[in-house]
């Protein structure tokens, strides 16, 4: 029989490192290095990751479907610009701003989650995110309409770091943020209030029936992911520049949650990989093919949900029968 | 066993529209009581249960749980003042093992459920209840096996395990052998019969023997209403009860309205 420090330990195992997880971060931390001239595309991989690894955190960990997280990514890049733009160009703090902001937005948004089915929730969602598309769109005098915010000075990271052109300070930038709001979300998904999160997603009535306040939950998490996609967003403004409609974009939102499903959900990595998956993918791909890459990860989509992730990535079991 | 009334109804209505669902129901349960309520199908049972939790709205009508007046709270809210309540149908927690499922029960019944910066195996006093319930329900070997994969006796008795674990003053039990195949029968009901004795227990049932080995209190409950009350005894003699469970339409609409005339 377990004793109940055996089955502390046994709680405990799935909260612990595994000796492969410092290997990918120390690898990851030292890519910029090894290979200077990808730092770009890991800086860019690095921001839809975080992005993807917020919408994890409602959708895979809570089970909410949203279709619109572009939402707070655009609503977080448009934050950091004009800070940057009209109060002061230090990015940590135009960082922190945008934050602040999108999680008020994310708190506020959260009311149209509360109820309502998968099917609703999608629709809601990406409601909003089309109406601030518009709203950025419409309102030029503040956000450029079509052209967007361009040509940002953004002032050195911590008074020392200028972002260059090499994107090699960018990338530690946002990897740094990458790394943070990783380690936050993984003491969040391994609290109790992570699994009351999870209660929620398994079963929202019996959720409710041991006593765990729904809504507060939802609002809860709601705000935290609407708070680190501000981040990404924010990270995307800061690092490039620039910020335009596309940071909220239609395709943004169904970009980052392919990303999702690719890495798997209800798994903090799952986010990760599934921006490395699709970024090299596209990057690959458009250079074979600019104008059809898109067919290609279709196709890929197709197989992976065919196949089956797991045995996707055990191809020694191709041969047996499911 | 005290005579100290734990929960309470006080003409409780619901109305769906033109239906009377429930209509006018007087209850009282004692603490420590093995209470049954019996009654043919759509009498009524479900809804009364749904307006004890919360879930649905008196149309009319109070229900005090220790002297409290809860008939405006929240089901969660009741769920922290101790009521409450089991499934028919099991509602589990499917990709949790009943292992994590309890240890995230205890969390959220000692206040915890909102703690985000420390792991849920951070406390002792919770894997130490948690092994308790897993014991006293037979589901230690399957401690660490996801609950979906569990057998459908096993996962009867997480579902009981669940709501021991919110430490109830009040437990409903809806059907819990509902279901269950011969041979994991006999574990269940053994752990029904050993529900700690101060919790009070408001069982829903069909099984009539189960219901009158289990109970030393029955309500019968008919179209909404409640039919008579008594001791297990009372009710096997009981005239209009017999009628309702052995009888026509027209002799359990007679006994209805002798009743509501009464």
């Amino acid at each position: 029989m377990s004793t109940p420090a055996e089955l502390q330990s046994i709680l405990l195992r799935n909260a612990r490192w595994r000796p492969w997880e410092f290997a990918v971060w120390a690898l990851a931390f030292a890519l910029p290095l090894v290979t200077p001239s990808h730092a770009l595309m890991i800086n860019e991989i690095a921001i839809v990751a975080l992005f993807a690894m917020s919408l994890d955190l409602i959708l895979g960990y809570t089970g909410i479907v949203s279709l619109g997280h572009a939402a707070f990514f655009g609503f977080g890049a448009y934050a950091a610009a004009l800070f940057a733009k009209h109060v002061m160009p230090e990015p940590t703090v135009g960082l922190l701003v945008a934050i602040g902001l999108s999680a008020v937005l994310g708190a506020i948004a959260s009311v149209t989650i509360l109820r309502g089915t998968d099917l609703t929730r999608l629709m809601v969602t990406l409601g909003l995110a089309l109406i601030l598309l518009e709203l950025a769109n419409k309102l030029d005098w503040l956000t450029g309409g079509t052209d967007g915010i361009q040509g940002l000075t953004i002032a050195p990271v911590l008074g020392r770091f200028e972002f260059g052109l090499d994107g090699q300070v960018a990338s530690y930038f946002t990897m740094t943020l990458l790394l943070v709001f990783f380690l936050i979300a993984r003491v969040i998904v391994n609290s109790p209030f992570g699994a009351t999160l999870k209660a929620i997603r398994d079963n929202k009535l019996r959720a409710m029936a041991i006593g765990v306040p729904v809504h507060a939950r939802l609002i809860a998490i709601y705000t935290v992911a609407a708070g680190i996609a501000g981040a990404a967003g924010a990270a995307f403004t800061l690092t490039s520049g620039y910020v335009s409609l596309e940071a909220l974009s239609f395709d943004r939102s169904a970009d980052v949650m392919l990303m999702v499903v690719i890495g798997g959900i209800g798994w903090l990595y799952g986010g990760i990989l599934g921006a490395v998956v699709f970024k090299v993918i596209q990057d690959v791909l458009s250079q074979i093919t600019p104008q059809y890459w898109m067919f290609w990860i279709g196709l890929f989509l197709v197989v992976l949900v065919l196949v089956g992730r797991d045995r996707l990535l055990r191809p020694w079991t191709w041969g047996r029968k499911a | 066993m005290s005579q100290e009334i734990v929960l309470s109804c006080r003409g409780l209505v619901k109305k769906f529209g033109g239906i009377t669902a429930t209509n006018n129901v007087t209850l009282d349960v004692r603490r420590g009581a093995r209470h049954a309520l019996i009654g043919p199908n759509g009498a009524g049972k479900t809804t009364l249960i749904n307006l004890l939790t919360g879930v649905l709205e008196p149309t009319a009508g109070t229900i005090t749980l220790e002297g409290e007046d809860i008939s405006r709270l929240a089901p969660h809210q009741r769920v922290r003042r101790g009521m409450v309540r089991t499934f028919q149908i099991n509602q589990l927690f499917a990709s949790m093992t009943p292992l994590e499922t309890l240890a995230l029960v205890v969390s959220q019944q000692r206040g915890l459920g909102a703690r985000w910066w420390k792991s849920i195996a951070s406390e002792p006093a919770v894997a130490e209840r948690a092994q308790q319930l897993l014991e006293q329900f037979h589901l230690a070997e399957v401690a660490t096996q996801k609950t979906e994969h569990l057998a459908y006796g096993k996962r009867r008795l997480l579902e009981i395990a669940i709501a021991l674990a919110c430490e109830p003053r009040v437990l409903l039990l809806d059907e819990p052998v509902a279901g269950v195949p011969a041979g994991e029968r006999e574990e269940l009901l053994q752990t029904v019969a050993a529900l700690p004795a101060d919790v009070s227990v408001l069982l829903i049932e069909h099984d009539m023997d189960l219901v009158f080995s289990f109970a030393d209190r029955m309500t019968v409950l008919v179209n909404g209403t409640v039919l008579t009350e008594g001791t297990p005894d009372e009710i096997e003699h009981n005239e209009d009860v017999k009628a309702v469970y052995l009888g026509h339409g027209d002799e359990i609409n007679e006994a209805v309205q002798a009743v509501e005339a009464r």
